[in-house]
């Protein structure tokens, strides 16, 4: 197998071990993102997690002042707008076909307390 | 039976419309073909048996009325990330096992109104993440050229599927070579067009600003033949683009000679195999012999494109999966004990490794104190590449290179290490970035395995780059290779 | 002076009066059976994507003119990401790095006459979320997606409030331009108009900001003074016994009338804004603002402005008529058949008309009783046919009848008397049937000239015209 450095001669500046992440923080990124994950997961992910944001970390090599970010393919386009007009009707009852508990048209989810 | 399979989408369609033989019995021998094939290939995730009988049924019934359209009858497959209004739609994932959509991805629509015939969903990877269709909740794709390989991802199971002749077509989608991947891997051609030519409207998101439906077929010409049935602007896509579908099957005959190919010398490195070389160059001087001026351009941040990917695509994913909750749709959990655990536990069973991996990438990359050292970096990184794509094309008509860096890999071989498996999408990945079409489309074989020669054009260029890759094939008979057992 | 000073800042919420949501297709009228206004889009759906409504983009580009601000030539929607169960996406569609409304500023009046200058931050479009019910059911929540998905524009205040009464002065102020600007219906009750109110207290002429609470949905001009107050106190209280105040989310309770911290949002949320990949740049030329800023109507200060200098009405008086523009246009219809009775017109329309309409709890605009008719009423007094306090009871029979002025006065038979000779008569017949006074008067004791109209008035039942009475009995008398 090759890996990326060889592939394109790309060394890391910075020549210390990858930073790692820690248990807690897989446990807060997971926490954030909604994903019960096991015990055996968690260093799984450490381990892989700190793998991405090591390779990723290249980035800095890059000259990027005054770069703006591009978040769209096409420069120069803009948001199309659409007339306001209601084109839609009732279908709950075709689109609830897919939820896993309704009750009187609702969705239904254990107690919420505000 | 005849040997109607081996026949490309487009010999089909005037068949069909010729009446040399009827939709019903060409979809019956497919059907047959796909049943057969399943347990080797699992290229399925759904068949949808009776409904393209009917489907079939009807288009003869059009072809017989003289109200045929330009794919009237012809039976193709969809990637199971398109939702089809009353057939299950899973995205290869647990989390959708029991979704049916109520509505048609536009690229449905637009195919059924050009009258194609589905037989059924491809199996993939799950949400698109992957490059070998192995991270699919219904079980990997394999290889036709070899059981033992991986077809490539995240659109194997289409990309099986038209190797093995199961259709002569299938839709697939490209976010960082998802589309032309699988195509090299199994020797076939595949098309990912420019950004905003084919409606996202319906096509299950991974990463908005990089997911781009296409189509793997046969050849070129079939490819254009979809390609421009399928394109076009969508009202319900905002990204969509407002500008006129050329005629591609027109355009397929335009001349070569003249054209400037732009060599990258980035795709040339230590990391591409010698013998994935070599068929390589092999082809560019088939383009030399055609009329093609070779040159070699240089993308200096090219090499920076799958680190900014692997920011930019778990970001947008993270956001996008966020939906899959349990609560409208898709996987609940049993008996959540509250809110939290609800979330929490269907979301954490719904998801794959893969995708799991995805999303707490993603996540991290966009909290706070992360977001400017690695989203906007990345997006900063993203417009570097943009801007040599954009040199390049001033001096050049089209790219060209390889697709990939090996040919097809064996099943298991990189799934315990992620940046290994990203690596793969290292020559595809900055067409996604760029939003620009790209090809991939045979050029030969390594160890009785395909590969595959990418052309990349500029915007809205599928005309350019479809014509180059069929002026290729007028020449060649890569295309024509069908694996053992499915000739 | 207070040892403490207290700093508002409002984040006012107002849904946009479109026929459809921002970004689908769906119907945004209040009040429907659960989940009929959410579509596909709405429900976030695996594949579908939003597309911007045109309308919305106006009316954001309405307020931001009537406010003085700079409209963005390019905004940018992102994603504010959070899990709640009313967030159907888990992510909301808004406006966080470049809204579509730039730095603006209102101007409100305080209960001194003194004007202050209120900056407002910014105005940004967003989707508004479900809703979460759970009355009347055990043990679960019911999620309702209709209102998910109908366009808010969210009009952020600068720090500057530094009262609850201040609070209010400025949201009654903007409730006040939404409606003008036909942007927003206003309606409390149904959520049309709310806000959060960011509260913190520091001592007298400390320069940094205390720590704030976010008191979370006040849904009326009432609940806004009340939490404020309430909230004020419990951080000066909490301050004042060594404590330290926490920066949370509160609500407020208004059966218990104080806030509480809300548990729902007790985690420091992470929302990982970025600029949503579905939706391009919104961009804006100047001839698109142009158009729009020709739709504006006269803004409440510049009416208000207009109706002092116009009709010489008191500051006061054409703040309250121009309170609404369906009580300014009222008021300026009763004008139009009375142009010379600018007053009158407004002491009728803030007084009696006002008063009935309170009481039955209608709008101006509900055409219970017509501008028209109200002026025909006020012609009566005009040219003397009725008097003043005769008009007041024509008022109320036309109110809960539905008739002209003319035609109550004529069934009623309650025409002034303006005939001298007739009017003579009658004093001389009171004068007559009272001798003792008439010598108490004229022996010097003044006050019974009331004495003499009240007669006047009760045989004539009110009809003699006064300023005759006055004069003619005056002569009489002495």
């Amino acid at each position: 197998m090759y890996d990326f450095a060889l592939v394109f001669s790309l060394r890391h500046a910075r020549r210390e071990p990858p930073m790692a992440l820690t248990r807690e923080q897989i446990a807060s990124i997971a926490t954030l993102a909604r994903l019960d994950l096991t015990s055996s997961e968690v260093p799984v992910y450490q381990d892989s997690l700190s793998r991405i944001l090591d390779f990723v970390g290249a980035l800095d090599r890059a000259q990027t002042t005054d770069v703006a970010p591009m978040s769209h393919p096409l420069a120069g386009l803009s948001q199309r707008l659409r007339p306001d007009v209601v084109s839609e009707q009732d279908r709950h009852e075709q689109y609830q076909a897919n939820a896993p508990q309704v009750a009187a048209g609702l969705y239904l989810v254990p107690k919420v307390i505000e | 039976m005849s040997g109607w399979h081996t026949d490309t989408l487009t010999q089909l369609a005037a068949g069909l419309r010729a009446r040399k033989f009827s939709s019903v019995e060409l979809v019956r021998a497919l059907l047959a073909r796909i049943d057969a094939s399943q347990a080797t290939l699992n290229a399925f995730i759904s068949v949808t048996r009776e409904q393209a009988l009917s489907d079939a049924a009807a288009a003869d019934r059009a072809l017989a009325a003289g109200s045929a359209g330009a794919l009237t009858g012809v039976p193709i497959a969809h990637k199971d990330i398109f939702c089809t209004q009353g057939v299950r739609t899973t995205c290869g994932s647990r989390m959708l096992d029991n979704f049916v959509s109520p509505y048609d991805a536009t690229v449905v629509a637009r195919l059924k109104a050009a009258g194609a015939v589905m037989l059924g969903k491809t199996n993939m990877d799950e949400f698109a993440m992957g490059s070998s269709s192995e991270t699919s909740f219904y079980g990997p794709v394999r290889n036709p050229w070899n059981p033992q390989l991986v077809p490539g991802g995240s659109s194997g199971g289409s990309a099986a599927a038209v190797a093995a002749r199961l259709v002569p077509g299938a839709t697939a989608t490209d976010t960082g070579g998802s589309i032309r991947q699988p195509a090299a891997l199994c020797g076939i051609t595949g098309i990912k067009p420019t950004y905003g030519r084919v409606s996202r409207y319906g096509m299950i998101a991974f990463a908005s600003s990089l997911d781009q439906g296409g189509v793997l077929t046969a050849t070129a010409a079939d490819a254009a033949l979809v390609l421009r049935e399928m394109a076009g602007f969508d009202a319900n896509d905002s990204t969509s683009v407002d500008t006129p579908v050329p005629d591609y099957v027109a355009a397929l005959e335009q001349p070569l000679a003249g054209l400037k190919v732009g060599l990258l010398r980035e795709f040339f490195d230590q990391g591409l195999d010698a013998h994935n070389e070599q068929r390589v160059r092999e082809a560019l001087k088939v383009y030399e012999q055609l009329g093609a001026r070779l040159t070699e351009v240089s993308l200096p941040n090219l090499p920076l494109s799958v680190p900014a990917y692997y920011v930019v695509a778990p970001a947008e994913c993270s956001s996008n999966l966020a939906r899959f909750d349990g609560v409208r749709f898709g996987y609940r959990c049993e008996k959540p004990r509250d809110l939290r655990d609800l979330y929490s536990r269907s979301r954490g069973e719904g998801f794959g490794a893969e995708v799991k991996r995805r999303i707490m990438t993603g996540t991290y990359v966009l909290s706070a104190g992360y977001y400017d050292a690695y989203y906007l970096k990345a997006q900063r990184v993203r417009q570097l590449i943009n801007a040599d794509f954009t040199r390049a094309f001033a001096s050049v008509d089209v790219l060209m290179g390889p697709t990939t860096p090996t040919p097809a890999f064996a099943i298991g071989a990189k799934t315990s290490d992620p940046i290994t498996m990203y690596l793969n999408d290292i020559y595809t990945i900055g067409a996604n970035l760029a939003g620009l079409p790209a090809v991939s489309i045979p050029c030969g074989f390594v160890q009785g395995l395909p590969v595959g020669l990418q052309i990349v054009g500029p915007h809205f260029s599928e005309a350019r780059v479809l014509s180059a890759a069929h002026a290729f094939q007028r020449v060649t008979d890569w295309h024509t290779r069908v694996p053992q057992g499915y000739a | 002076m207070s040892a403490w000073e207290t700093v508002i800042g409002l984040e006012i919420h107002a849904q946009l009066a479109t026929r459809s949501k921002i970004f689908s297709g769906s119907a945004t009228a209040y009040g429907a059976p659960p989940n009929a206004q959410a579509s596909l889009v709405d429900l976030g759906y695996p594949g579908v994507l939003p597309v911007l409504n045109a309308e919305a983009v106006r009316m954001a580009v309405k307020l931001g003119l009537a406010i003085n601000a700079r409209i963005a030539g390019t905004s940018v929607f992102a994603r504010k990401n959070y899990f709640y169960p009313d967030l159907p996406k888990g992510y909301q569609i808004s406006q966080y790095e470049q809204p579509i409304v730039a730095a603006g500023a209102l101007d409100i009046v305080l209960d001194d006459g003194e004007v202050k200058r209120i900056g407002i931050t910014r105005a940004h479009l967003e989707e508004d979320a479900g809703k979460s019910l759970h009355e009347g059911l055990p043990g679960v929540t019911g999620i309702d997606l209709n209102r998910a998905g109908t366009p808010l524009v969210e009009i952020v205040s600068e720090p500057h409030l530094r009262s609850a009464k201040e609070a209010v002065a400025y949201m009654k102020k903007v409730h006040t331009l939404v409606r003008y600007l036909e942007i927003c219906d206003g309606n409390m009750q149904e959520g049309s108009f709310r806000c959060d109110a960011n509260v913190s207290v520091r001592r007298s002429g400390a320069q940094q900001l205390g720590t704030r609470a976010e008191i979370k949905n006040l849904n009326s001009f009432r609940f806004v003074e009340r939490a404020i107050n309430y909230e004020v106190a419990r951080q000066i209280e909490i301050l004042e016994s060594g404590g330290a105040v926490v920066q949370e989310t509160r609500l407020y309770d208004p059966d218990r009338g104080e806030t509480r911290s809300m548990r729902s949002k007790e985690e420091a949320n992470d929302y990982r804004y970025f600029p949503d990949p579905d939706l391009l740049p919104v961009v804006l030329d100047q001839a698109f603002i142009e158009q729009v800023r020709a739709t504006l109507p006269e803004l409440p200060d510049q009416k208000a402005a207009r109706f002092a200098s116009q009709y010489g009405l008191s500051a006061y008086d054409a703040g309250v008529l121009t309170g609404s523009r369906e009580l300014a246009a009222y008021y300026e219809d009763v004008v139009r058949e009375l142009p010379r009775e600018p007053k009158l017109a407004a002491n009728w329309v803030m007084g009696e008309l006002a008063a009935a309409l309170n009481k039955e709890n209608l709008e101006v605009g509900s055409g219970r009783l017509p501008a028209a008719r109200l002026a025909g009423l006020l012609r009566r007094i005009c040219d003397q046919t009725i008097s003043g306090k005769i008009a007041k009871e024509v008022f109320e029979t036309m109110w809960s009848e539905g008739a002209s002025a003319d035609a109550v006065i004529d069934a009623q038979g309650l025409r002034q008397i303006t005939d001298t000779a007739a009017i003579e008569r009658v004093i001389d017949e009171v004068m007559a049937r009272n001798p003792a006074q008439l010598a108490e008067y004229r022996a010097g004791k003044d006050k019974l000239f009331g004495f003499f109209v009240g007669q006047v008035m009760k045989a004539t039942a009110g009809k003699a015209n006064p300023a005759q009475l006055n004069e003619l009995l005056r002569a009489k008398l002495a």
